[in-house]
């Protein structure tokens, strides 16, 4: 089977862009150093394609009612337009089908944006809830977007150089906001821990946007870069940290799921009813090596499991996210086994790095 | 770049110098650094092991990945390079010139039989395509 390819391959290509196979999609992994590639990031900028992942719009009457049943996080914390939620959507045993951004534009329009190895799935679960409570909503992904984040402390001043008319746009937009330009659709999110945009773009503009923000000096950014920024920054990766075997709770994402207020949701009474046994920790290796996911974690608690691990550029150190059980604590040390040795590693509260600076 | 004519090298990608006194070096060569890209670890073996051809003997890590080293022949580790732990890049900046460990064959004939420097061209070029 041929790869899918998004709308910039030539130009990663042209780039000199080392190109891998990631979920079906032919993507860039890296165009050089990935370690210089993720300081770019954390202390200039940087620009991502991710247009392999996928924009849905929910449409018509109701969207609200049937996205607080659908979604764990609560959309009632959406009043602003342009406004952004993360949150998870759950089978009813409360694993994770996919972890998501949904959008407030207005009360008949909810923008929501997948991961591009779940979109397919995420959809036709979206169509059968739908079909079931709201039948009279319309859900439409748009495959034809291209998406380009741009991320780093300088990220935004670029993206106003490249794009006339985003400034006066863009420049009140608040953390976790989005608004329209066009054809565009400019957000202050990412996936990095740092300030910038994700801006989504008809498929036949994106290689001139992309082109032109090179000529602004922003460094493209592969998958390898992109897996160590959000690895830093705490933020889970779908597939890895968390899927359908695991709910959130167990993933470090309580905070992400509302069970105070009387709203029902899908998955709820399976979260109700049973309290986490394990939980999502960090750490940090304090012996020489490298943290890898699913090496196994000794504790005197019991045995865990690295989820993520990898190399931190900015801390200079082996990092991971971890599942332990509950009753490992913040400073304790554990064994992990890296193949025929156990080393120890420091149990931290994450994130490691975010805004250019390490936290540990 | 063009890959050293005076070396031997392996299909698992390590390079072989021989010196004077018929201990051989080993380390990585360019195709295997680029495939693996930024180099973060690298644990060499203990000196004295005796390894046996082909046998797992260190460890290379990048940000990506994890990846074996082999013994090119049977023999006996003589030294292991201890810039390493504080510089692994330097395997991608010089990958002929951040050597691993050395050791003595246990029959200088193996080492003849390794790949030269034009069959391992052939073997990076057929992997590449």
């Amino acid at each position: 089977m041929s790869l899918k390819q998004t709308p910039l391959n030539a130009a990663h290509r042209a780039m000199g862009a080392k190109m891998v196979d990631f979920g079906g999609w032919d993507m860039p992994v890296n165009y050089g150093s990935q370690i210089d590639e993720h300081h770019s990031v954390r202390n200039d900028s940087g620009m991502f394609d991710v247009s392999h992942m996928r924009v849905v719009d929910i449409k018509g009457n109701g969207v609200r009612p049937f996205l607080r049943f659908l979604l764990a996080n609560n959309v009632d914390k959406l009043s602003q337009p342009g406004k952004a939620l993360y949150s998870c959507m759950l089978l009813d045993n409360g694993g994770v089908i996919d972890d998501l951004i949904v959008y407030f534009m207005n009360e008949e329009w909810f923008r929501i944006v997948v991961n591009a190895g779940t979109a397919d799935k995420d959809i036709a679960w979206m169509k059968q809830q739908a079909a079931k409570y709201s039948p009279q909503l319309s859900i439409a992904d748009h495959p034809e977007l291209a998406m380009i984040a741009v991320q780093g402390p300088n990220a935004r001043a670029k993206v106003w150089e490249a794009l006339p008319g985003s400034r006066e746009l863009t420049e009140g937009l608040a953390p976790f906001s989005a608004v329209e330009m066009g054809t565009m659709f400019i957000a202050r999110t990412g996936y990095t821990g740092e300030d910038g945009f994700e801006v989504m773009i008809p498929a036949k503009a994106a290689p001139i946007f992309w082109a032109t923000l090179a000529e602004k000096g922003v460094k493209p950014i592969g998958l390898g870069a992109r897996d160590t920024l959000r690895l830093e920054a705490g933020m889970n990766l779908y597939g890895q940290d968390m899927d359908e075997s695991v709910n959130p709770l167990e993933s470090g994402l309580a905070w992400t799921v509302d069970l105070k207020s009387e709203r029902d949701f899908i998955g709820k009474a399976a979260l109700m009813s049973k309290p986490p046994a394990r939980k999502l920790v960090g750490l940090v290796l304090i012996d020489r090596g490298v943290l890898r996911s699913h090496q196994q974690v000794h504790t005197p608690q019991g045995s865990g499991e690295i989820t993520s691990g990898s190399f931190s550029p900015t801390l200079e150190k082996s990092i991971a996210l971890a599942r332990v059980p509950n009753e490992v604590q913040i400073g304790d040390t554990v064994q992990v086994a890296i193949r025929d040795k156990m080393l120890a590693a420091e149990v931290v509260k994450y994130p490691f790095a975010r805004n250019g600076k390490g936290l540990i | 770049m063009s890959i050293p004519g005076d070396l031997k090298y392996t299909a698992s990608h390590e390079w072989i110098k021989t010196e004077t006194d018929g201990t051989i070096t080993v380390g990585i060569t360019q195709h295997a650094q680029e495939l693996l890209g930024d180099m973060v670890f690298v644990e060499s073996p203990k000196v004295g092991r005796k390894l046996k051809a082909k046998e797992e003997c260190a460890v290379v890590e990048s940000v990506k990945a994890a990846a074996d080293i082999y013994a090119p022949v049977s023999g006996q580790v003589t030294g292991a390079n201890s810039d390493m732990d504080s510089s692994p890049e330097s395997i991608n900046t010089d990958p002929y010139g951040s050597w691993i460990f050395k050791m003595k064959p246990d029959n200088p004939a193996d080492v003849a039989a390794l790949m030269d420097a034009n069959a391992y061209q052939a073997l990076v070029d057929s992997e590449s395509h």
